[in-house]
């Protein structure tokens, strides 16, 4: 019996190993809701092992659709996703034991402690008192509320109740954790606080995450990849810094004391794409501004010139965001329920 | 995945005690909601002094009419029974309520995305309502006494048991058939609006507050399919009338009847529902 059983697991190792490379993987997800309001339209993605992977996209572009398809309290209408190599559909319950969720709001209940909160969650996976009671102790411990924990959730900060909601959604150990708006309404320390939790988690326990936000910065800051959400459609999925660099990459504009054309000589510098004159002044467009720009003054003093002034701008997502959708992030077209989830997690974050 | 063998109702302990820490963990709600009963009781039993209004006629005391046409010479106590249903209906609609909030705070996501079964999210309110309209009854049985309730002539304290069974049955069966109309529901106008149209009906339609024989034929039909009818029926044979065990079986039934059928309907819709 042993050793069969010895087998067994070792294969589950493997298994998992195998599937390791794709943990999320869409193919033509989508969900119409009242057989007209299409939310999400036919996307696909994969999401890899131990990778951040953002949605970014305005209000009501279909991002917590997705996410709840992919936790499954939302069935697709079309399509198809797995986790882990469970079906989102047919292997339900498989998929809700290796995820853990964060969501938009705030629903730790507030007539509850801290603590009653964690274990509550632990009992909604089955998870014995002997084990949840210690694992809640050590989350509390992770997201820094042990100090607060028989404090009723009433009188948490927006900043503790987005760490409650952590802990809470770390309670089952997941291997894929999903986060939806996990910043929505904090303040900038707060959320560069959440920030850090995020990438803790990644760093420490290995884990894939998944989130949608619509802050570009948040997007920035931590996903290693982002696809960009617009209408229900992707429009383009990258690292941030490839989708900034498909921009054309950074903008170095100088001028030099004499007024004398160098653009056949800029040129010629490594990573220079593109050299325009406007004003007096010359417009580079370059990859990797910060070593082009050295370059371009050593081999411009090489023939004597002077560099009087210089700047190095990069693109930001928002460029990104305009390019590949024609608009800045808009937020118009909400439903009345984001509207009222939103308001309400928001008038939370701010302690009422 | 984490070594613990996970029966299918896990869960259901944990939802229904957050339901009722909300309600014993609060001072004020718990005062409240367990006192409301009682002053309906101790106004509507002792403003409607209805054994007053009847006019001692030569051979015949106003108990003994009202002996003859509610079954007890004391109207209060009458009264005081139909209030647990009255408690019943109440108590339950809130269950139909709390699954609109939770849908509205996320909290019903938060727990579809967990591996607890869809009928236990669902059992978890039933049973909290049940129980707390249980306790409820108590509390109004006790009151009920110290303001002079007249039990039967047979009555026996093991027949607390009954009532409470049958206020178990009715309580399932009420609180299913608000959870089934709020299920799918985002906001709490409309349930809201359908549980009031239905609620005073229904219980101004049973014979809570007034025995149904005086009741015109067509409201005597609508009675006579109502449960909590039947309930108050069941109380009252229990605890003030000399007991009628034949009807008190038929009480049984049709409360049984009507508790699973709904609660079938109820945990349907909930796998139906719940997940759009």
């Amino acid at each position: 019996m042993k050793p069969r059983e010895n087998l067994r697991k070792l294969t589950k190792k493997l298994k998992v190993n195998n599937m390791s490379e794709e943990v999320i993987k869409a193919e033509s997800l989508t969900k119409v809701f009242n057989k007209s309001l299409v939310a999400v339209d036919h996307i696909d993605f994969s999401v890899k092992q131990g990778e951040i992977f953002g949605f970014l996209g305005p209000n009501g572009a279909g991002k917590t659709t997705t996410i709840n398809m992919l936790i499954t309290v939302l069935r697709p209408t079309e399509g198809k996703a797995s986790i882990l190599g469970y079906e989102i559909v047919k292997q339900d319950t498989d998929v809700r034991n290796v995820i853990g969720v964060v969501p938009q709001e705030y629903t730790a209940d507030e007539d509850l402690t801290g603590f009653e909160n964690v274990i509550l969650c632990a009992d909604l996976y089955g998870i014995p008192r002997k084990i949840s009671k210690k694992r809640a102790m050590e989350l509390l411990e992770l997201v820094e509320l042990v100090p607060f924990k028989d404090k009723k959730v009433q009188t948490y900060s927006g900043g503790m109740r987005r760490r409650l909601e952590l802990a809470c959604g770390l309670i089952n150990r997941p291997k894929v954790l999903f986060l939806d708006e996990p910043t929505l309404g904090l303040d900038v320390q707060t959320r560069a606080a959440t920030w850090n939790y995020i990438r803790m988690l990644k760093k420490e326990f290995g884990m894939t995450l998944f989130m949608t936000t619509h802050y570009l910065e948040e997007a920035d800051a931590l996903c290693d990849r982002i696809a960009i959400i617009d209408r229900g459609k992707i429009v383009v999925t990258g690292s941030p810094e490839k989708l900034k660099n498909s921009l054309g990459g950074d903008i170095i504009t100088l001028s030099i004391q004499k007024d004398v054309d160098i653009t056949g000589l800029v040129k010629k510098i490594e990573h220079v794409k593109e050299v325009k004159k406007e004003n007096g002044m010359y417009m580079i467009n370059s990859e990797n501004g910060e070593v082009t720009a050295p370059l371009i003054i050593e081999a411009l003093r090489k023939e004597g010139h002077v560099v009087t002034r210089l700047s190095l701008t990069k693109p930001t997502l928002n460029e990104v965001y305009l390019q590949y959708t024609g608009k800045s992030m808009r937020d118009a077209e909400e439903s009345r329920e984001t509207v009222f989830a939103q308001r309400l997690a928001m008038r939370r974050a701010r302690g009422h | 995945m984490n070594g613990n063998s996970k029966s299918k109702l896990h869960g259901l302990w944990a939802l229904t005690n957050r339901e009722l820490k909300k309600w014993y963990k609060a001072p004020v709600v718990f005062f409240l909601t367990t006192f409301q009963p009682v002053i309906w009781m101790g106004l509507l039993g002792k403003s409607m002094n209805i054994g007053a209004l009847i006019p001692d006629i030569p051979g015949m005391d106003s108990g003994t009419i009202l002996q003859q046409t509610i079954g007890t010479s004391d109207y209060f106590s009458f009264m005081a029974v139909g209030m647990i249903a009255f408690t019943a209906i109440f108590t339950t609609m809130f269950s139909g309520m709390s699954v609109v909030w939770d849908r509205r705070l996320g909290f019903l996501n938060k727990a579809l995305s967990t591996p607890v079964s869809r009928s236990v999210i669902i059992l978890s309110k039933v049973l909290s309502a049940t129980l707390r309209s249980i306790f409820q009854a108590s509390i109004i049985i006790v009151v009920a006494i110290a303001f002079g309730l007249k039990f039967g002539a047979n009555f026996n304290p093991l027949n607390i048991l009954g009532v409470f069974a049958i206020m178990f049955l009715v309580c399932v069966g009420l609180s299913s058939l608000f959870i089934s109309i709020t299920i799918r529901s985002t906001r709490i106008e409309t349930p809201m609006a359908v549980m009031n149209l239905i609620n005073l009906p229904m219980m101004f339609a049973s014979n809570a507050f007034f025995p149904i024989n005086f009741m015109p034929d067509w409201l005597q039909t609508i009675a006579k399919f109502n449960p909590l009818t039947y309930t108050t029926d069941a109380v009252r044979q229990l605890l003030i009338f000399s007991t009628d065990y034949a009807q008190l079986a038929l009480d049984f039934a049709y409360v049984g009847i009507f508790a699973v059928i709904v609660a079938t309907i109820g945990i349907v819709l909930s796998w139906r529902f719940l997940s759009k």
